[in-house]
């Protein structure tokens, strides 16, 4: 069951990611380029998607995870260096091609040769992730 | 233009019942980064069973919808040199921050999350620094 709902999730994202534009590069470096032609139109599928996510979240409250377990426990509350440092690069790449992990998954199989050589350098960089995690952690704070 | 709107609404609905799905019935947070980066580092070995069938069902829906009514475009860059440092900067960050746009954005925003609030401001405003730079000072992309 566990499974089945997983590619049920991963089905429905992929889904909403190609139907809202997601996929399309031009639609989310839009929604960046504010000094250019600005598209607002992933502020919709943002705000689309917090519904239904905050409605499940009040239901973590009274209910189980119905494959049983448990939910995750509450988020964490400090912002570290790393939240911000890797959000900052994130942002720089997401901005230079328009993708992130999820779109560029979605639209591997329609994406040509473009999207798999994102993909592929994306995984280099999730492998290279931990190694550049640890150096943050060693590193000394600059105060 | 608000025909895109109405179908980024619908299509975020889709998003957010996705995630719902993946919290309410097995109890784990939509991440895209994390989901992905575990099975690439290790670090998800436990429930890789779990990680690939959510990925074959987001590779698999769009490709066969594409397949059905024709393949949207991408319009992605095919500056090789760009697609590989952006690849690497997406993969490298999303892990050292633990989240991208699904993870942090959508689920973390949900649930008032300081962290994921903090991270979405933080990498929109990275892109929107970068689109400037790159776009429209250097003129490159």
């Amino acid at each position: 069951m566990r499974l089945l709902f997983a590619l049920l999730a991963g089905g429905l994202f992929g889904a909403g990611l190609q139907i809202s534009g997601m996929t399309d590069t031009v639609k989310v470096q839009g929604w960046l380029d504010v000094f250019g032609a600005w598209d607002p139109t992933l502020a919709f599928v943002m705000g689309g998607a917090i519904i239904p996510m905050a409605v499940a979240w009040r239901l973590t409250r009274v209910t189980r995870p119905l494959v049983g377990g448990s939910f995750p426990p509450p988020p964490r509350p400090e912002i570290d260096r790393k939240l911000v440092i890797g959000s900052v690069l994130f942002g720089m790449g997401w901005g230079l091609v328009g993708l992130c992990p999820g779109p560029a998954v979605a639209s591997l199989g329609y994406g040509g040769f473009s999207g798999v050589v994102f993909l592929l350098a994306m995984l280099g960089g999730m492998l290279l992730a931990p190694g550049i995690r640890a150096r943050l952690d060693s590193a000394v704070p600059a105060e | 233009m608000q025909h895109d709107w109405i179908m980024g609404l619908i299509g975020g609905l889709m998003i957010g019942l996705a995630g719902a799905v993946f919290l309410l019935a097995n109890g784990r947070i939509m991440g895209a980064s994390g989901l992905i980066g575990g099975l690439i580092d290790g670090s998800g070995r436990d429930n890789r069973g779990e990680r690939l069938a959510f990925l074959a069902g987001l590779f698999l829906v769009p490709a066969v919808i594409a397949l059905a009514v024709g393949a949207p475009d991408t319009h992605a860059t095919g500056n090789v040199a760009v697609l590989i440092a952006a690849g690497l900067l997406v993969g490298i960050g999303t892990r050292i921050a633990n989240g991208c746009t699904s993870g942090h954005g959508v689920c973390g925003i949900s649930r008032l999350s300081l962290r994921g609030i903090v991270a979405t401001v933080f990498y929109i405003l990275a892109g929107g620094l970068t689109i400037a730079a790159f776009r429209h000072v250097l003129g490159v992309i």
